[in-house]
């Protein structure tokens, strides 16, 4: 009938098939040759893409942080990206059952908060749109999946927008320079860079360490590291822009190894002023306005209803205020021990400490689960451990508190004894 | 029947025979009950969502319940034009690549299982045109799909919802002009999204001789690599998931664009594409045709 058997002929002899069998299997080469370049693309275009170190003159660790110091790059844009890893325990549906009430996410609040969304990036990674005209010009953007957080600082309004709650917040920059220096977290590498720096002294070590690329620009890498032992820091790494003095990169090493605690860096910066209409904003239609100082006051009623209603039981409630109270007295009598990278933070809650397992009911229970149990001429306490940060709570009540090792906390509280 | 056999052969073969079997596959394809239902559950979708969202906020709350539901639900009831970027963000998940599987998976396995694949290849073709054929159909049926969602969507949100400029997710305002043509590079982007599942799907159809088996293997597949995609423990494999890059076509609302995850995700489709589309032409092209 019809003719359909063309290509594979039935009638073919044993030589035949065996060589039309060599072709059908010569056919899967392209495939396997398909993922095998690509593969081999994937490995080595980043290896090959990375063309060394580039060439710069010598320059002295001090006139490397002089040249920070004197940069003054006014209009900027970039992209940065910044991963944190501090080790917290990871607290799943509580933590942010907790962060919601706290950052007052849920009815009373507004999720266009600017200190409420930005401590966001206190875990994980994430990507930052930066740009900067001059200093009442700055935009920051935090890019979500499928949505976006703005914060816009334009002359005297500050926005924040929140693209996907379509919530909008708005404060004035009269109280707002220093209040927002103060309160947001630091996000770009120059606001880290300047955090480290301000901690240099005596203690500290800081040497130039080679060159390095970074967003396509040529760096100098600046290494600062704590010249006592006990501390938690290992090494914090700066990548300054050899043209503009612009710290593009920052790494927070610790000393216990592994992968940084914070990494931030510009993955694509650009000097050029921005278009003007990236820093105009005008609320969009049918977006809830938050103002400022209504947020003061709904937050407060917002976290506690949330607290409240995270806590059913309603021994929680109790127990917060009780700890605020504490808290608050025992701020005044915060002192400091030791000095540079090692210093302690000390001081006496007043209270009987941390709520134990029996004083403090479920909540105490769960306490005392995330923290490691000491003992030492102090008495007896807990640590509490993150990756950076080490806190000890003895039973007595007071607190310790350092970005050192767990033995540097325990000592500490035996010569306070 | 025979006097068209005899007559066949003799005209001489031209160049733009090629697109005669583009399109008599193209109307095939089109003509097909089951191409027409699926185009119209994907016309629904956002039909669905819009008098959702309309009903909703009827008593003016705004709608998602401040974060929740597909992207961009919140902006809807401010303008209409949103209701494309919902609409496709709803189906991309699951409901466009679906489609995509059903009509890749049947482009080969169907004329197989229906006894038609050896009278296409008695035509002279040959077997490498003719997949290609079948794959630029899948193509333009990815494509046909997504316009179809974002048209529907278009047009509910018109008659729904008022229009005008919108506010990109980064602040800024841009006209509705501008918009329009975002919302097509964002469609395109969809279409694109899709040609990786098209490839897998085109191979999965060369390896079985029924359609059914094609189309549940493709789907089956989809959704085991959305559940594997969503596993933190697997996350150093899932960049290479076709389905990862996916809601990257959001950042064609960010101002200005973010290229990077679009990038990648049109590499990585054009990845799958190479792979999945010469390991069906290896397949097809030496397979014993029984039926």
């Amino acid at each position: 009938m019809a003719p359909y058997a063309s290509d594979d002929s039935t009638t073919a002899g044993e030589v035949d098939e065996q060589r039309s069998g060599r072709r059908k299997a010569a056919r899967y080469i392209v495939p396997v040759t398909v993922v095998g370049v690509a593969a081999a693309t994937i490995g080595l275009v980043p290896a090959l893409a990375d063309s060394g170190d580039p060439d710069l003159p010598k320059i002295t660790a001090q006139q490397l942080i002089e040249k920070i110091a004197k940069s003054d790059v006014q209009q900027l844009s970039g992209t940065v990206k910044i991963s944190t890893d501090l080790g917290l325990p990871d607290l799943g549906g509580l933590e942010s059952s907790l962060m919601s009430g706290a950052a007052g996410q849920g009815e009373g609040g507004s999720s266009a908060d600017p200190t409420a969304k930005l401590t966001e990036l206190a875990s994980g990674t994430h990507t930052l749109r930066v740009a900067a005209d001059g200093p009442d010009k700055q935009k920051l953007s935090l890019l979500e999946n499928a949505a976006e957080y703005s914060i816009v600082h334009n002359g005297k309004d500050v926005w924040g927008y929140d693209s996907k709650s379509n919530e909008v917040y708005h404060g004035t920059a009269s109280e707002s320079p220093e209040r927002g220096k103060d309160q947001q977290p630091p996000a770009t590498p120059k606001d880290f860079a300047e955090e480290a720096l301000k901690a240099t002294d005596d203690t500290t070590s800081v040497t130039v360490d080679g060159t390095a690329q970074v967003a396509g620009r040529d760096a100098y890498k600046l290494v600062i590291k704590p010249k006592q032992s006990g501390s938690t820091v290992g090494a914090v790494t700066v990548a300054v822009d050899a043209k503009t003095g612009m710290p593009l990169k920052f790494t927070l090493t610790p000393a216990s190894g592994g992968a940084a605690v914070v990494d931030a860096g510009f993955t694509q910066v650009s000097f050029a002023q921005p278009a003007a209409s990236t820093f105009d904003f005008t609320p969009p239609k049918g977006a809830k306005v938050t103002e400022e100082k209504d947020a003061a006051k709904e937050f407060g009623k917002g976290s506690e209803k949330d607290f409240g209603k995270g806590f059913d039981k309603g021994r929680a409630r109790e127990h917060a205020p009780k700890a605020g109270e504490d808290h608050g007295k025992g701020l005044d009598g915060m002192k400091t021990i030791g000095e540079g990278w090692s210093s302690i933070a000390t001081f006496d809650t007043g209270g009987e400490g941390m709520p134990s397992g029996k004083a403090g009911g479920e909540f105490g229970g769960f306490i005392d689960s995330l923290g490691d149990k000491v003992t030492g001429k102090f008495g007896s306490g807990t640590v509490f451990s993150t990756r950076l940060i080490n806190a000890l709570i003895t039973d007595d009540g007071k607190v310790y508190v350092g970005a050192v090792t767990k033995d540097a906390l325990v000592k500490a509280a035996d010569a306070g004894k | 029947m025979s006097q068209a056999e005899v007559v066949e052969p003799v005209r001489p073969v031209s160049p733009l025979w090629t697109f005669g079997l583009l399109r008599s596959e193209l109307t095939t394809t089109f003509r097909r009950w089951r191409t027409l239902a699926l185009l119209a559950v994907l016309a629904a979708v956002p039909v669905l969502v819009g008098i959702a969202v309309k009903m909703e906020t009827s008593d003016g709350s705004s709608p998602g319940g401040g974060g929740g539901g597909p992207a961009f639900i919140s902006q809807i009831t401010n303008n209409g034009l949103f209701l494309v970027f919902t609409a496709l963000a709803a189906t991309l998940p699951f409901f466009l690549p679906m489609a995509i599987g059903v009509v890749a998976g049947d482009a080969i396995a169907g004329e197989s299982n229906a006894g038609t694949l050896r009278y296409l290849l008695v035509a002279p073709a040959g077997r490498s045109r003719l997949l290609l054929t079948k794959y630029a159909t899948v193509v333009i049926f990815c494509l046909a799909a997504t316009l179809v969602v974002a048209v529907s969507a278009l047009t509910v949100g018109a008659l729904l919802f008022p229009l005008g400029d919108l506010t990109t997710i980064s602040g800024t305002q841009i006209s509705f002009a501008e918009g329009l043509g975002r919302a097509l590079l964002i469609a395109l982007a969809v279409a694109a999204s899709l040609i990786g599942v098209a490839a897998l799907g085109l191979f999965v159809s060369t390896l079985t001789g029924s359609g059914i088996a094609a189309m549940a293997t493709t789907v089956g597949l989809l959704i085991t690599v959305q559940i594997l995609d969503q596993i933190p423990q697997l996350h150093a494999l899932q960049p290479y998931f076709f389905s990862h890059y996916w809601l990257s076509f959001a950042d064609l609302m960010r101002e200005p664009v973010y290229w990077d995850d679009l990038a990648k995700n049109l590499g990585l489709q054009a990845l799958y594409a190479a792979v999945f589309g010469s390991a069906a032409w290896a397949r097809f092209t030496t397979k014993d045709i029984t039926a």
